[in-house]
């Protein structure tokens, strides 16, 4: 039961978010995580026209050995993603609140540029409150 | 005080900021004033031909929306969409404030007079505030409930000058989502209320300068301080009703 990341990726493919609550995860520079992002994005795109049946939203977990991938993806095309352990269950449920504190802290800030990077005190502590402290 | 022309702060375009008025309206000033023409309704309602006439906005009883209630999600964006547009036009904090202040003044005006009316229109024997401190009670309770659905948290008097009145929210709603970036340190959105707040002041015969200050605390991140500075007149006249 852990929570490792959480990243933010905007409509076209740019990392807007990222923090990492726990040890354990490689330290990137920014550029691998930017890098990362922008090939989930791709990733994502394409499992998004992979079903057989109808249209599909993409994926929405990737698994690992020992880690978990859970990606929310909204309506405006914005995508939250948290690394967790495998047996974290309440991803979806934190994905979700993620996503109104972001409309709240993110949205409805005056001095915030959408697309660009969040740089917001009051999003960062409203996520520390919620995930716990990050590092 | 007699004022040769009309009130600057009336305008959104005070005398202090000529420089910029013009990328601000290219057009006469009648832009300033949202009122609708009257042909534009005559032939809305001409063409449209809804079931029955529209209500008109203007002829509704004003006691009808008394209790009703705002999205507070959805004026945020508003509020949101006005300091972002304040801001494209000014050239630093200060303008900035200061418009922002200019805008609340024009609510506060009309605030005043709609609470009174809604308070005092039924009563029997009307009264108004003339003395300093029941005055600043009636904004800290009743034009914070009228705004903003809750009282404000304090007013404090302050100790090294005998004009100057402070008011304080603890958790400003208008404030509630808004993360002032460090480069813009001493911005504090609720020149708003400030503005609102000096209206009232200034319609009860109060005139006094209003601005907000931020002076968080670890519990109250957005806790703010609402400063008065009355104007001499009015010490004057307080020292003579006291007698």
């Amino acid at each position: 039961m852990a929570i490792h990341g959480l990243w933010i990726i905007n409509k076209a493919g740019g990392l807007v978010y990222q923090r990492n609550f726990a040890d354990g995860l490689a330290q990137l520079t920014s550029n691998e995580y930017l890098v990362l992002a922008g090939t989930l994005h791709g990733i994502h795109a394409i499992t998004s026209r992979l079903s057989p049946t109808g249209s599909s939203s993409g994926a929405e977990v990737i698994e690992g050995e020992t880690f978990k991938l859970t990606i929310h993806l909204t309506l405006t095309g914005t995508k939250f993603v948290l690394l967790t352990s495998l047996v974290e269950t309440t991803a979806e449920v934190i994905l979700q609140k993620v996503y109104e504190i972001y409309a709240d802290a993110v949205m409805k800030n005056p001095f915030h540029t959408p697309e660009m990077p969040i740089r917001s005190e009051g999003f960062d502590s409203k996520i520390t409150t919620l995930i716990g402290s990050g590092q | 005080m007699a004022y040769s022309q009309p009130h600057p702060r009336l305008s959104v375009l005070s005398n202090s900021s000529q420089s910029s008025v013009d990328q601000f309206s290219p057009t006469s000033s009648s832009a300033r004033y949202s009122l609708p023409s009257a042909p534009s309704i005559h032939t809305t309602l001409g063409s449209t031909k809804a079931p029955g006439p529209r209500p008109n906005i203007y002829d509704r009883n004003l006691n009808k929306t008394r209790i009703a209630e705002v999205s507070a999600s959805a004026f945020a964006f508003l509020f949101s969409e006005i300091v972002q547009y304040t801001q494209k036009r000014v050239s630093g904090i200060n303008d900035l404030e200061r418009r922002l202040n200019t805008l609340g003044y024009r609510i506060g005006t009309r605030v005043l007079e709609l609470m009174v009316w809604r308070a005092e229109s039924s009563s029997k024997a009307p009264k108004r505030e003339t003395r300093l401190v029941p005055a600043l009670m009636v904004i800290h309770t009743q034009v914070w409930k009228a705004v903003y659905g809750k009282a404000a948290d304090a007013i404090e008097k302050s100790v090294e000058n005998a004009d100057e009145y402070m008011i304080i929210d603890n958790d400003p709603p208008i404030e509630r989502n808004i993360s002032v970036p460090r480069d813009m340190g001493g911005l504090s959105c609720s020149s708003f209320t400030a503005g609102i707040v000096e209206a009232v002041l200034d319609g009860l015969g109060f005139p006094a300068r209003v601005t907000a200050h931020s002076t968080p605390t670890s519990q109250f991140p957005s806790r703010t301080t609402i400063l008065i500075k009355l104007e001499k007149s009015v010490l004057e006249r307080e020292e003579l009703l006291k007698q």
